[in-house]
């Protein structure tokens, strides 16, 4: 890493006076002077712009970087963002974009496109140690743009005390699709089913890989939609839906499936890491047990959610900037804040630990 | 009457100087913005730092043929989010204007008790945030929420509104049978979505959004009539009735033309405003369910911020601003004064005549046919 550090820092050097000069070019037009003057203007001053789940995230962010502040000795500052996709857009329009962002893979080909992110990946000393498919989320044309900051999966979440007025125990937990079926069939009441979830792909989906399918090939060079995989698993959800034992979680009333499960309206959900800290705030009296998702009939499968620590190409503090995700994404930092709001470590020594 | 030049060019100099911080506020905020716009929306500006900058460029009418003829999903979502407020702009501009009439007649009627409770009462819905109505609305219209209890006193099994993505019309052309596209609309289209999703109607999720729309723009131009109703004279009013037209027949004959301008005013309001629908969207659905609450005015937003396609979102505005002037054109030139029926007129002037008449002091001779 100190050998990579010096030619880094003359590079960053470079372009950063490159960017001033541009950027003083640029305010000759009028309409971008802030540009050079906001808060991201080589001020010396690091900003952090995040879209937050809750206070408890927000204040394992801020900690770790107040943290790096003082062993670094530059100034960092974290904005909790309330449209983070709005922010960010308006922050690169403007030619004032935060240092480092949150980034979600779905908005990482607009960006990647218009060359707003620092392709930053491989200059990290921990770039091997995270998963290879959360690596490959963030890498476009065999660059690695971005660090994983974390990622979540979804599981299925079980309702105790409804799962054992049903006579039911810790035996019949599902591991397969029949078994699925036959619980959530066993727990469903009246009008009450034994499944909700999330009316999206992003929870429908999950079965998906279960049975074999996937939106797109190995290459994520083609859509593989209408494949008769993708058909089985719909099958089976459209299965589950009729007979009334699943039911979307908006049919219930409810904003979300998780919502749907902590107000008791469905005593089994699927849902992601996140429903940890809801539960904990919104439902503390409704104990659960957390499940793998079952087994379909090509094996286990689950979606994994991720975001990315993303650095402005035009940020002028680049090199301080991936020192920060650097430390944000060390083992020791992704435990914290693992701990703090139930994410899932992207690199693999963190699971070691 | 002319005036020495050199006064007059005083005046003229001393005209511009007092416009002049008017001038250069609206150069600043408005006219610069726009021409930034317009050239956002022929260049190839992806959002990256300024839009004058070297590296961006003049693509001609690239992103308008993107959106109206570009075969793939930016025409497709274009056409659905027209489709979605053509619904929304048809339905929610004849309703709230014929409600806010209905309220400002009632609210000015003399024999009405407690008229500026009334009044307060109705305006109150305009003065609040729309974003507030809007959580309230998710609220009443959520699955198990208020409307839902309702329409189960009475035995009806309420949808689950704002996640329901069916259209209306189709809905009723299943319940005849009609549950499939003819050929003839299925096969052809116009933006990128056949005939037959263009006849889909507002879905179940729009509709609650008109009604809310009518719920809280009624309000507002409610006051708009109340002011042309305070405007027309008493006196003829009871010239009518002393012409022996009953309460509908002065209504329709007298009152009605004499709202011709406001009504003018309130329909073109409406129609700029209903055009331009975002907040709802973006605080309420976000343009879900399966994109049948898009409307252009947030499909630009999203085209811009989401998608970084900063070109494509500023076309689809200007787009939308030549649909709004469009209209308005066509509907001041249906409502023009020459267009009204003649023998509507000829009445209505008898009225007045007849009402000018006695005020003078004459007898009453004049009189409607």
């Amino acid at each position: 890493m100190s050998r990579n550090r010096t030619s880094l820092a003359s590079v960053a050097a470079a372009a950063c006076a490159g960017l001033l000069t541009l950027s003083a070019c640029g305010g000759g037009s009028g309409f971008d002077d802030g540009g050079s003057s906001g808060e991201g203007g080589g001020d010396g001053k690091i900003t952090v712009l995040i879209g937050s789940s809750g206070d408890a995230e927000t204040e394992a962010v801020e900690k770790a970087v107040a943290d790096w502040s003082q062993e670094s000795g530059t100034d960092a500052e974290v904005t909790v963002a309330s449209d983070l996709n709005q922010q960010l857009s308006q922050g690169f329009a403007s030619s004032n974009p935060p240092d480092v962002f949150y980034m979600s893979t779905d908005q990482l080909g607009g960006y990647v496109e218009n060359g707003s992110l620092l392709a930053y990946g491989d200059q990290l000393s921990n770039a091997d140690d995270f998963y290879p498919n959360l690596r490959q989320a963030f890498t476009v044309d065999d660059e690695f743009y971005c660090a994983p900051k974390d990622f979540s999966t979804l599981a299925l979440w079980i309702n105790t005390e409804k799962w054992e007025a049903a006579g039911l125990t810790d035996a019949d937990v599902p591991t397969t699709w029949e078994e699925l079926a036959d619980v959530a069939a066993t727990l469903k009441q009246g009008k009450q089913p034994g499944l909700a979830f999330s009316p999206e792909y992003q929870r429908v989906g999950a079965f998906f890989p279960q049975a074999g399918g996937a939106m797109t090939n190995e290459q994520q060079t083609e859509a593989t939609v209408d494949t008769p995989e993708n058909e089985e698993a719909l099958d089976y959800v459209q299965r589950l839906l009729e007979d009334g034992s699943a039911q979307y979680s908006s049919t219930l009333g409810a904003g979300w499936g998780g919502e749907a499960f902590g107000k008791e309206l469905a005593p089994m959900t699927i849902e992601g890491n996140w429903l940890v800290g809801a539960m904990q705030n919104d439902f503390p009296d409704v104990d659960y047990t957390v499940a793998e998702l079952p087994a379909g009939p090509q094996g286990k499968g689950t979606l994994a959610f991720t975001n990315c620590w993303g650095i402005a190409e035009s940020s002028p503090e680049q090199e301080q900037a991936v020192d920060l995700v650097e430390k944000l994404t060390s083992a020791e930092d992704q435990a914290a804040f693992a701990q703090a709001f139930g994410v899932i470590p992207s690199v693999e020594s963190a699971a070691a630990a | 009457m002319a005036r020495p030049r050199s006064r007059r060019g005083g005046q003229t100099r001393d005209g511009w100087v007092l416009m002049l911080p008017v001038v250069v506020l609206l150069g600043l905020f408005l006219v610069a913005p726009v021409l930034m716009a317009l050239w956002v929306s022929v260049s190839d500006w992806r959002g990256n730092g300024s839009p004058f900058g070297g590296d961006v460029g003049f693509v001609g009418l690239e992103n308008y043929r993107q959106i109206l003829a570009g075969g793939g999903l930016a025409e497709r979502d274009f056409g659905t989010s027209l489709r979605n407020n053509l619904f929304y702009v048809v339905l929610v501009v004849p309703l709230q204007t014929v409600l806010a009439l209905l309220l400002a007649v009632l609210v000015t009627r003399r024999s009405l008790r407690g008229r500026g409770f009334f009044r307060t009462a109705f305006y109150f819905p305009s003065v609040t945030s729309s974003v507030a109505i809007t959580v309230l609305w998710l609220f009443l219209f959520s699955t198990s929420g208020v409307v839902n209890k309702i329409l189960g006193w009475v035995g009806l099994n309420g949808p689950a509104w704002f996640q329901d993505p069916r259209g209306v019309l189709h809905l009723l052309l299943g319940a005849v049978g009609v549950d499939r596209a003819p050929a003839a609309l299925g096969e052809h289209g116009f933006l990128g979505i056949t005939w037959w999703d263009w006849v889909a109607g507002p879905s179940v999720a729009m509709s609650a959004f008109v009604l809310m729309a009518v719920f809280t723009t009624s309000g507002t131009f409610m006051l708009l009539f109340i002011a042309a109703l305070n405007n027309i004279g008493d006196e003829i009013e009871e010239a009518g009735l002393i012409d022996g037209a009953n309460a509908w027949q002065r209504f329709r004959h007298v009152t009605l033309p004499m709202l011709r301008p406001t009504l003018f005013t309130v329909l073109t309001l409406g129609l700029i405003g209903t055009w331009q629908v975002f907040d709802q969207i973006y605080t309420g659905t976000q343009g879900g369910p399966a994109k049948t609450t898009l409307t252009p005015a947030y499909l630009s937003f999203q085209s811009a911020f989401v998608n970084q396609r900063w070109g494509q979102g500023a076309a689809i505005a200007f787009v939308l601003f030549a649909i709004i002037v469009v209209l308005t054109l066509v509907q001041r030139w249906a409502l023009s004064e020459d267009r009204g029926s003649r023998g509507e007129r000829a009445r209505a002037a008898a009225v007045r005549a007849g009402a000018t008449a006695r005020r003078q002091g004459g007898g009453v001779t004049g009189g409607a046919a």
